[in-house]
């Protein structure tokens, strides 16, 4: 069984003062960011966001007319040592799983960097790095 | 010297002209009376009966003909001619929905050839030309139109069509082309890349370029000419009526003259549909008096322009219409295809999109710029870049189905385009063009 993450996505034009617009209606209602990334294009921005209370934002977020989707993604615990990373990707490779993006949280626990990763198919890629000893983790576990 | 095609014709007195005109009309409107049931409705809801029409003077009793006539119509409903005397057809850019299909019987390609020969020989064209026809081929009436004329003519032609500008050049210095015939902007890419390729104005051929199908300015022609090294002429047409050499530019090159033999012109007020005086502004209206498979009367061109019968120095006593300085609807002209903003509204709700969008026009470098503004939905949202670029994609391929034409889309956040309220600006035409 996998372990998802739900992550919120968030359309943003490329104008001056959108993104700082999103973040304090979230900062605003109490809500944590954990991790975030934004991918940007000339015309627009996905902001992507794991967050203290999906819900929450999400509805808060539509309320005030963005579009917004949950995602789900996973996360796992990644040594924090050079080519730690690399060797998870590896795994993902050779099971031929493709990775669409992934991040970095904005907190670890010193010896493991929690990484977010959107793949094709969860189901496959929690197998493929449990299995070969990555620690999937779970909405809790990032602080 | 002044050359004509048809001096009788072309310099006919007013009175002899009106003759003509009062002879074919009459026998033009008992002609679709007879084989255009669409029509005669029309006529019998008015009132009418080829007996009231007695001459041109009778042509206000006639209903109009619009665009929507011609929609309900598609595609066989204003056929005035079996089909097995038809030999051709040529077809609409595919404007609102349908497109606009238009017959031909052998009799009425000759005569669209014949206008189209005039407009050649009145920007001094001769068999001893070398014709370079780079409007597209096809359905487009352009390329056949100018194709025929320049043949009539006995000019050497050059069926090129469009596109492939080096290959352009290279035939045009090769075969020492003299006269140029396409749409104005793509005459000024022309130029462009013509100077480019390391070339000055007086290294080629050309002595005359008819460029037609889209708007375009003073300041436009002045570029042109100076680019290529030639006189640039306009031409105007549409597929309605035959295509292009409804009327044509002389060498005076202010103003079209309309070849009256063939289509009788009048300016309406587009309110009221009262006829105007000559030489006040409105709607111009053409009626088709020697077509046999499509004989329009009255169709409202929606082109907004102005008439007058000023004697011209070429000598050519055919009226003169202005330049069109608008559109009585909203439909726009883009890259010389013609664009209602409704189409647009069509493709993004059948795509799942509001219908709240803005069109942006702009010409950059002689070519217009066409960009839509789409506001994104939760719906068609997904957290990936790839997916949401992939959207974007499908929206410009719908457009492109519909239209002709490649628009830029552009998705925005969403309830950030102005809601019709009244009068919504949908449109944003910042070209300068009158």
């Amino acid at each position: 069984m996998a372990s998802e993450i739900r992550q919120l996505s968030v359309f943003i034009e490329n104008k001056p003062g959108r993104l700082s617009k999103v973040l304090k209606l979230i900062g605003e209602s109490g809500i944590d960011i954990k991790a975030l990334n934004i991918a940007d294009t000339n015309d627009f921005g996905i902001l992507r966001l794991i967050l203290s209370d999906v819900d929450k934002a999400a509805s808060l977020l539509k309320e005030k007319e963005y579009a917004v989707t949950i995602t789900n993604v996973i996360a796992a615990d990644v040594e924090n040592t050079p080519g730690g990373l690399a060797g998870a990707l590896s795994v993902l490779d050779t099971q031929g799983v493709s990775v669409e993006y992934m991040y970095a949280s904005l907190s670890g626990t010193g010896e493991a960097a929690h990484v977010v990763i959107r793949v094709d198919d969860n189901e496959k890629a929690s197998e493929a790095l449990t299995s070969k000893g990555y620690k999937l983790i779970g909405d809790a576990d990032i602080k | 010297m002044e050359r004509y095609w048809n001096q009788e014709i072309e310099c006919m007195s007013r009175e002899d002209m009106k003759k003509l005109q009062d002879e074919r009309l009459v026998a033009q409107v008992k002609h679709v009376w007879d084989n255009v049931p669409y029509y005669r409705q029309k006529m019998e809801e008015k009132g009418v009966t080829p007996d009231d029409i007695r001459s041109t003077d009778d042509l206000y009793k006639l209903p109009f003909l619009s665009k929507a006539d011609l929609r309900d119509c598609y595609p066989y409903g204003l056929l005035a001619k079996p089909l097995s005397e038809c030999v051709r057809i040529q077809s609409t850019s595919g404007t609102t929905g349908k497109r606009v299909v238009a017959f031909y019987t052998q009799h009425d390609i000759d005569l669209w050839e014949e206008c189209c020969a005039r407009a050649i020989t009145a920007v001094g064209g001769t068999k001893d030309d070398v014709c370079q026809v780079c409007y597209g081929y096809g359905l487009f009436t352009g390329g056949p139109g100018l194709n025929g004329g320049s043949h009539k003519v006995g000019c050497l032609t050059l069926p090129m069509s469009s596109g492939n500008t080096e290959r352009q050049i290279q035939f045009m210095m090769d075969l020492k082309s003299t006269i140029l015939c396409c749409t104005p902007s793509y005459a000024a890419y022309i130029g462009e890349a013509f100077k480019e390729m390391g070339y000055k104005p007086e290294d080629n051929c050309l002595k005359a370029g008819i460029f037609g199908a889209e708007p375009w300015t003073e300041e436009m022609r002045k570029e042109i000419e100076k680019s290529l090294g030639i006189k640039a002429y306009d031409i105007y047409g549409l597929t309605e009526t035959s295509g292009p050499g409804v009327a044509f530019e002389c060498s005076e090159q202010n103003g079209m003259h309309i070849n009256e033999d063939n289509f009788i012109a009048e300016i309406i007020d587009p309110d009221t549909g009262e006829v105007l005086p000559e030489g006040e502004k409105g709607e111009l209206v053409f009626t088709s008096i020697t077509k046999e498979a499509f004989p329009l009367l009255r169709y409202r061109t929606r082109d907004i322009c102005v008439l007058s019968r000023k004697k011209c120095s070429c000598g050519r006593t055919l009226v003169k219409m202005a330049k069109p300085m608008g559109r009585s609807d909203d439909m726009l002209i883009i890259r010389g295809v013609n664009v209602f903003p409704s189409q647009i509204e069509t493709v993004l709700i059948a795509q799942g999109y509001p219908p709240n969008y803005q069109i942006e026009i702009d010409r950059v470098n002689n070519t217009d710029t066409f960009d839509i503004y789409v506001e994104m939905t939760a719906e068609q949202f997904s957290d990936t870049v790839k997916d949401v670029q992939k959207k974007e994609a499908e929206l410009v391929g719908a457009i492109k189905t519909i239209l002709g034409i490649n628009p830029k889309v552009h998705l925005v956040s969403p309830k950030t385009i102005a809601r019709s309220e009244g009068k919504a600006v949908r449109v944003i035409d910042k070209r300068k063009l009158v």
